[in-house]
C-alpha cells in the first residue's frame, strides 16, 4: 500500500466520524522504484492531506520530508522527488491501518489492506 | 496504444478459476474491456493522465486496461481476497502498478474526491438481488449497459453516464 492510498481512505465503520487519518503500525515496508512524473505531483498536490503524509511517512522510516508545505515549493525539483518518494515508491507491504477514534485494526498483507467491516460495525 | 495491441495484452490476463456466483463473479473479456477503455480515453479523455478507481476489479481487468492507457494511478477495490490475489499477479504480469484495497463497495469511505474516473463491470443483480444495492450507481434501467462511468467527485456531485455495449 503507498502511501498515497493511504492519503485517501478513512476509517469507514459506522459511527466513526474522524476516521483519517489511519494510524500506520509497521511490519514490512518496501520500496519499488517508479517513474517520476512531476506534472502528477503538481496536479495531485492540493489534494493531499499534507499532515497525514508527513506523519505517515515517518512511520515509514522516511524523514526528509519538510513539517508544512505550500504550493511555492512545488517549483524545487528537490521537493518535489522527496514528495514523489514517499508518495508513491514506499510501500506498507505488511502492517496494520487503525482507526483513530476506535483503535479497531485493519490488516495489510501482501501490500493490499483489508478495510471489510464486522457485522456489527456496518 | 492501439486498440489491438490493447486487446491482446488484455487476452493475456488470468481470469477467475471458480467464480463465485454469490459475488456475480464474470470475466471481462478483453474485446470488451479493451474498447471500453479505449473509448473512455480516445474520446473522452477521461484515463491518460487521472486517477482512475476500478470498483469491484475482479481479476483487474479493467484496470489493467486503465493502466495501459496510460492512467496516472488505478486503484483496484474488491471484497473478495482471491479476486485481488489473481488481479495482482495479472498486473505484475504486465508490469503495471496498481493500489488494491479489499472492501465492500457499500463501506468504502474516502477523504474526499481524489479519483478522477472510476471505471467498473459491477454486479447486476442477476443472481444476487443484494449485489445490486451493492452498486447503487448501477441500477440503471438497461442492465445490458456494459459499464458505467462516473467522473468528478464520487460522493456528491458524481456524474453518471451509462456506456451501451451495443454501440461499440
Amino acid at each position: 500500500m503507498r502511501l498515497f492510498t493511504h492519503n485517501m481512505l478513512s476509517s469507514n465503520i459506522k459511527g466513526v466520524a474522524n476516521g483519517f487519518p489511519l494510524r500506520i503500525e509497521v511490519d514490512q515496508v518496501v520500496e519499488k522504484q517508479v517513474d517520476f512524473n512531476p506534472d502528477f505531483l503538481q496536479n495531485m498536490f492540493p489534494k493531499l492531506e499534507w499532515k497525514a503524509l508527513v506523519d505517515a511517512a515517518r512511520t515509514m522510516g522516511y524523514t526528509e520530508l519538510p513539517e508544512e508545505a505550500d504550493s511555492s515549493m512545488l517549483e524545487s525539483e528537490d521537493f518535489l522527488r522527496k514528495l514523489h518518494h514517499a508518495l508513491l515508491e514506499l510501500h506498507l507491504e505488511e502492517g496494520d491501518l487503525v482507526c483513530p477514534e476506535t483503535g479497531r485494526k485493519f490488516p495489510v498483507n501482501k501490500g493490499i489492506p483489508n478495510m471489510l467491516l464486522h457485522e456489527d460495525e456496518v | 496504444m492501439k486498440l489491438k495491441q490493447l486487446e491482446s495484452m488484455l487476452g493475456q490476463l488470468q481470469q477467475f478459476s471458480n467464480p463465485k456466483v454469490e459475488l456475480e463473479q464474470y470475466p471481462t473479456g478483453p474485446h470488451i474491456a479493451s474498447r471500453m477503455l479505449y473509448t473512455a480515453e480516445n474520446s473522452f479523455g477521461d484515463v491518460s493522465n487521472k486517477i482512475v478507481a476500478d470498483f469491484g476489479c475482479g481479476c483487474g481487468t479493467l484496470g489493467a486496461a486503465a493502466s495501459l492507457m496510460g492512467a496516472e494511478q488505478v486503484i483496484g477495490i474488491d471484497i473478495d481476497s482471491e479476486s485481488l490475489e489473481i488481479a495482482s499477479l495479472n498486473a505484475e504480469d504486465l508490469e503495471l502498478d496498481i493500489n488494491f484495497i479489499q472492501c465492500d463497495i457499500r463501506n468504502l469511505v474516502w477523504r474526499g474526491p481524489i479519483v478522477d474516473t472510476a471505471v467498473m463491470n459491477p454486479p447486476f443483480g442477476n443472481s444476487n438481488k443484494r449485489c445490486r444495492h451493492g452498486f447503487s450507481f448501477s441500477s440503471t434501467k438497461d442492465c445490458f449497459s456494459i459499464s458505467l462511468f462516473i467522473t468528478q467527485d464520487l460522493n456528491k456531485r458524481g456524474k453518471v453516464a451509462s456506456f451501451d455495449s451495443s454501440r461499440l
